[in-house]
């Protein structure tokens, strides 16, 4: 519990780091709120007016302390082009974001962990190098452009994938939110076909991130368990004649675990920011797109809201490794 | 006199092979790697078309032409052309270098700027290593890309600034595998050695340890090489990447994605795989690159 | 579960033992429902309030009912447009002018009612007035468009009538009654909704209806998907065929071609028009094509930065402008030429009328000797991001071609929300842009466009007393033959002067499965569902 109060501690500068650079980065976008929400035809006294309203004729530092007084309030501001609070709409958004960067994630580590122990027990061999041109390959391609391509192939040319309409065909209606995963949200419900139709739209959007996200992975275990598999305990289990199964998955993948939880930590945190390409690509309703149609439309209080939620989960998910990291390896401590 | 290094002082010995045995190395990981030994080829390749690029290119590539507008590849145009009737060889030849250039620049510099901090960080600690946590915490906090648009929206879609943008990005990675490297192998014995022989803190630290650290970092580098392109073409998808009518990778698939569903593949493809063939050989480089420099890393 | 389709659920589940009658009910409900994707959806469902996007007009327009609305007519080409010539009846039954001209008197159909059952009376009509010429910002500028400026003017007669009165003799002011903006709401509804700091209830109608119109909102979901359901007990006009409406949001266009080509989507309508130009020949699909009435793709050049003061420099970038190239590779043909014709005279009142430039670089560039230019000069060329799919290209070609007389242009890509902002300023030296009016008048256009009152829309900063005189004239003129002198001056001059070169006129393009039919454009280029029905 002290460990935990204390990461949370040590992760309060960061977020003030944050607040100010994101407030800094909105207030020095080059559009003028003010001009786009005076309408198509306003004159410049209107604009003013406009500017007034919104606050925006204040110093830098006043609004900046009337930020952080909202923030104390849990306002989070409203968006000025949809005109919902900021936080109804991550709170409503976050989940579709995080439902599909799960399941992209789980879906590479299904592939990439084997992949990479499949690699690092044959090194140098041709499966190693056919793994590694795999997923290297999946990592070389933007993803808007897998993700557009996977729809025209299985969409449009097979048939096989749904229509990249979104989270859910326009037949049905999604499930009672509990915890706003659809596909949870649906099994809780007991209803299973509901369940399948959320799967289905799931799939193209979920390979295009997985694909994307399998090389670090898989170069990261194998690196890890290469560097395991050299190592004298190795030597010695295999010496007292362990069976191979057992050297391989209870003692050397364990111990290799470790740094790819940690860069599971980066991946997942690069991916929840990255993937507003493919939720452009799907019509994701996600919170990636949300910040992006947000930040080219200057429109600062949605981008500062997205970016402290991030901030936040991602402090969580620090947290959580950490721990992870003391259930895998207790020698592991935490850095003071 | 004899040009091997004499064995008298192991020390000295292991921290300076003679440039025989040097290439004797190479030539071993070369025939034992033959996918790197391919990544190398294809990175001169890359590399004679960055510097030569302009001479290459059988067409001018910004000279339009809409009556070939859109024509699937061809003898006249091998790639075909693109909306404007651009020929998307020449295009893709000198796009060459402005996407290399991205790429070292922005690597280049995030890479010197966060090993120097990581390393401090870790080989003094204390405060320095506090502060520079910090700021590393403070990036990585942020959702990356969206911190690249950012940065390129409020300071303008520029080719430098698209550059800075990528490379305060991808600095929190060299300051913690830097950091995190320089703190394992700061009380090791060599270094130990080396203190006591008079060598300062700093010289120890840049002379002795850093390179240790190289290895590692290598997997890094040739990692966001790859990164560094294909977060200029995510940010042309957007709209922030370098200014039409430039030659760009990345800019010329974002243009080439709308193209796809009509069935002019040939748009997005070629550059596309030129893309993916640079990205690709980067990272299998990377990997060679460690075999030659660490090889315990290998088995 | 509200929206849960109970029949094709349980169809689906009933595999193949479905009944006939379950599968007659299911097409039937597929008959009645139409699915529309859009690259955008609204952003309020109020057009009163500050910001409000151009698919929140399309929510006005099918739930608030209007005075009056526009006839039909169709065009040459087999399309059918509204008929701005032809106002009829929606909410007013009937209408009289007074015999002085100067004010009218409009008939309340007694039956309306509102979404909620409350009668439609004259105080609600003026409470919607009111509120459109009191809350500022675009509303409030389209309704002076056409005289409608104070309170004062709206008069509640008795409880089913209402008068106007007029401020001065405005041929737009009937006209301006048929635009989405004089929507008419539920005054009691919303006066429940108001406060001091908001006295028009503008935040509640953000996201909540409060109109007659022939469709409400069941749903909405901002940024992903709004449904409409058809009211039925609307008066106004001939109930709607289609029942249910789904406008969903999906930014991808490859993606909305896909949708529609598989008949995943019943339609949709911003694409690129290359999708639109196969699709039309592709012959799976029909696509809808009308010319935007009163609107212009132009290259715009700020008159109050040098060079393009002198209007030497401005005919030789009109010479320079590769029309042909930015018609086939911008526009893939998909907008009517303005360049092109005999002289630079106008023929007609018609507007948009072709200019008498073209392209001709040996002109261009003995204009640029005349204009003491010949060593050339730098300049940057600006367009809003979000009309890149034309501008981009067009601009690209404009670049490549004013090179060739000395010009180096720097192309600058400016994102849509800032845009407007950078329009205001004023700043911008050379700029492609589109503009187009609602009220399909030339003297409406040049009001906003080219007087010396310099609205933002004048973004070349052009001031011309000369041509302001023409154009004061021309909006209140009665007089046919002295109308048309008027128009005909101007335009002779804006010709002459060129302070923007007008390229082309625009398409509107709709592309829709083959079984749907009712289709209608409007000027405000959103859908109308109260037309349409499906086969």
């Amino acid at each position: 519990m002290r460990l935990i109060g204390r990461r949370l501690a040590g992760a309060v500068p960061s977020l003030i780091g944050v607040l100010i650079v994101t407030f800094l980065l909105t207030r020095a976008l080059p559009g003028d709120p003010a001009a786009y929400f005076a309408g198509p035809a306003a004159t410049r006294e209107a604009v003013e007016q406009i500017r007034v309203q919104l606050g925006l004729d204040q110093s830098l530092a006043h609004q900046f302390a009337l930020y952080l007084r909202d923030l104390a309030k849990g306002d989070l501001g409203s968006s000025l082009s949809t005109g919902q609070p900021v936080l109804a709409e991550i709170r409503s958004r976050l989940p579709a974001s995080l439902e599909l960067t799960l399941c992209g994630l789980a879906l590479a580590l299904a592939v990439s962990i084997p992949l990479g122990v499949l690699a690092a027990t044959r090194p140098g061999s041709w499966i190693d190098h056919l793994c590694r041109v795999l997923a290297t390959a999946g990592v070389s391609l933007p993803t808007f452009f897998t993700g557009l391509l996977l729809a025209y192939v299985f969409y449009f040319l097979l048939g096989l994938a749904p229509s990249p309409l979104g989270r859910l065909d326009v037949a049905f209606s999604p499930p009672p939110a509990v915890t706003g995963f659809y596909l949870v949200d649906s099994l809780i419900a007991g209803d299973a076909e509901l369940f399948r139709a959320c799967a289905k739209q799931l799939v193209l959007p979920a390979v295009t991130l997985a694909l994307f996200v399998m090389a670090p992975l898989m170069r990261m275990t194998r690196a890890s368990m290469l560097g395991v598999l050299s190592s004298d305990f190795i030597r010695t289990a295999r010496a007292s004649g362990l069976p191979r199964a057992t050297v391989l998955y209870r003692y050397a993948l364990r111990n290799a675990l470790l740094p790819v939880v940690t860069t599971l930590g980066m991946v997942f945190s690069f991916l929840l920011g990255s993937n507003v390409l493919v939720e452009k690509v799907f019509a994701w309703p996600g919170i990636g797109s949300y910040a992006i149609e947000a930040l080219v439309a200057s429109d600062y209080a949605p981008v500062q809201g997205f970016v402290l939620a991030m901030a936040l989960l991602y402090v969580a998910l620090n947290l959580l490794i950490d721990m992870l990291y003391g259930v895998i390896d207790p020698r592991a401590g935490i850095e003071s | 006199m004899d040009t091997a290094a004499p064995l008298t002082s192991a020390a000295t010995a292991a921290a300076r092979p003679g440039w025989r045995e040097t290439l004797a190395h190479v030539r071993y990981v070369a025939t034992e790697n033959p996918v790197t030994l391919g990544a190398f080829g294809l990175f001169l390749a890359f590399v004679a078309l960055a510097i030569l690029g302009p001479w290459l290119a059988p067409y001018d590539p910004l000279a339009s032409d809409t009556a070939r507008a859109l024509q699937a590849p061809s003898a006249r145009n091998w790639f075909g052309t693109d909306a404007l009737g651009r020929d998307i060889l020449s295009r893709i030849i000198v796009a060459a270098r402005l996407d290399f250039g991205i790429a070292v620049s922005a690597v280049l510099a995030s890479f010197l700027v966060g090993a120097a901090l990581g390393s401090l960080a870790g080989f003094f600690g204390g405060w320095s290593d506090r502060l520079i946590g910090r700021l590393a915490d403070t990036i990585m906090a942020f959702p990356l890309f969206v911190l690249a648009m950012g940065i390129v929206a409020a300071l303008g879609n520029t080719v430098a600034n698209i550059i800075l943008a990528t490379a305060i990005i991808n600095l929190p990675f060299y300051i913690r595998v830097a950091r995190a490297e320089v703190n394992v192998r700061r009380n090791a014995g060599y270094v130990d050695a080396a203190r006591l022989a008079g060598n300062s803190d700093l010289r120890t630290l840049a002379v002795h340890v850093f390179p240790n650290v190289l290895p590692p970092m290598m997997v890094q580098i040739s990692l966001n090489m790859g990164w560094a392109i294909l977060n200029a073409a995510g940010l042309s998808f957007i709209g922030l990447g370098v200014r039409p009518p430039e030659a760009e990778w990345g800019i010329m698939v974002a243009e080439g994605a709308t193209y796809i569903i009509s069935g002019e593949w040939w748009v997005a493809l070629f550059p596309g795989a030129t893309l993916m063939l640079a990205v690709f050989c980067f990272n299998l480089l990377g990997d060679g690159l460690r075999d030659i420099m660490d090889p315990r890393m290998r088995t | 579960m509200k929206r849960r389709d109970f029949l094709i659920r349980s169809a689906a589940v009933a595999g193949a033992s479905t009944l006939p009658l379950e599968v007659l009910a299911q097409s039937d409900r597929r008959k009645e429902l139409l699915i529309v994707a859009n690259e955008t959806g609204p952003n309020s469902l109020d057009i009163h309030t500050v910001g409000a996007n151009r698919p929140a007009y399309g929510v006005s327009w099918v739930c608030y009912d209007r005075l009056l609305t526009f006839g039909r007519k169709t065009l040459p080409n087999g399309v059918a447009t509204y008929d701005y010539t032809r106002l009829e009846p929606e909410l007013a039954e009937s209408w009289q002018l007074a015999s002085d001209g100067m004010s009218a008197a409009f008939k309340l159909r007694e039956n309306a009612k509102f979404h909620d059952r409350t009668p439609v009376t004259a105080k609600d009509v003026k409470w919607s007035f009111d509120r459109a010429v009191s809350v500022g910002g675009f509303p409030t500028f389209q309704m002076k468009a056409g005289s409608l400026e104070k309170p004062e003017q709206f008069v509640v007669v008795d409880e089913h009538t209402f008068r106007i009165d007029f401020l001065r003799r405005d041929r737009h002011t009937l006209m301006d009654l048929a635009v989405p903006v004089p929507s008419i709401f539920n005054s009691e509804l919303v006066k429940k909704h108001v406060t001091k700091e908001d006295p028009w209830g503008l935040n509640w109608t953000k996201s909540n209806t409060a109109g007659g119109g022939a469709y409400r909102v069941e749903s909405w979901k901002p940024g992903q998907e709004i449904v409409y359901a058809r009211y039925e007990d609307w008066k106004s006009g001939p109930l709607p065929r289609i029942r249910r409406v789904v406008l969903r949001e999906i930014p991808s266009a490859g993606s909305r071609r896909a949708l529609l080509e598989k008949g995943d989507i019943d339609m949709t309508y911003e694409m690129p028009p290359k999708d639109f130009l196969e699709m039309s020949q592709g012959g799976k699909v029909v696509v809808q094509t009308t010319p935007i009435e009163n609107s212009i793709w132009y290259l715009g050049m700020n008159v109050t930065r040098p060079p393009f003061h002198n209007p030497k420099v401005r005919q030789a970038v009109a010479y320079a402008i590769p029309y042909e190239k930015i018609m086939d590779g911008a526009m893939y043909k998909r907008s009517t030429r303005l360049w092109g014709e005999k002289d630079n005279s106008a023929g007609s009142t018609a507007w948009p009328q072709p200019h008498g430039y073209t392209y001709d670089i040996p002109k261009a560039r003995a204009l640029m000797k005349e204009a003491g230019t010949e060593s050339g000069f730098e300049t940057t060329l600006s367009f809003d991001l979000g009309q890149g799919t034309v501008s981009e290209p067009a601009c690209i070609l404009i670049q490549e071609s004013l090179a060739m007389i000395g010009i180096k242009v720097t192309l600058n890509k400016i994102p849509g929300a800032n845009w407007r902002a950078a329009m205001l300023k004023k700043e911008l030296p050379m700029m492609l842009n589109r503009f187009g009016g609602w009220l399909n008048t030339p003297e409406y256009f040049f009001f906003w466009n080219y007087h010396g009152q310099n609205a933002v829309f004048n973004t070349m900063s052009y001031q011309n007393p000369e041509m302001d005189k023409l154009i004061d004239a021309a909006r209140f003129e009665a007089d046919r033959k002295k109308y048309e002198a008027h128009v005909k001056g101007f335009i002779d001059i804006a010709f002459a002067d060129v302070p923007r070169v007008p390229i082309a006129q625009p398409n509107f393009d709709v592309a829709m499965q083959k079984n749907i039919g009712g289709y209608r454009y409007w000027f405000h280029l959103q859908p109308d569902y109260r037309n349409l029905e499906k086969a």
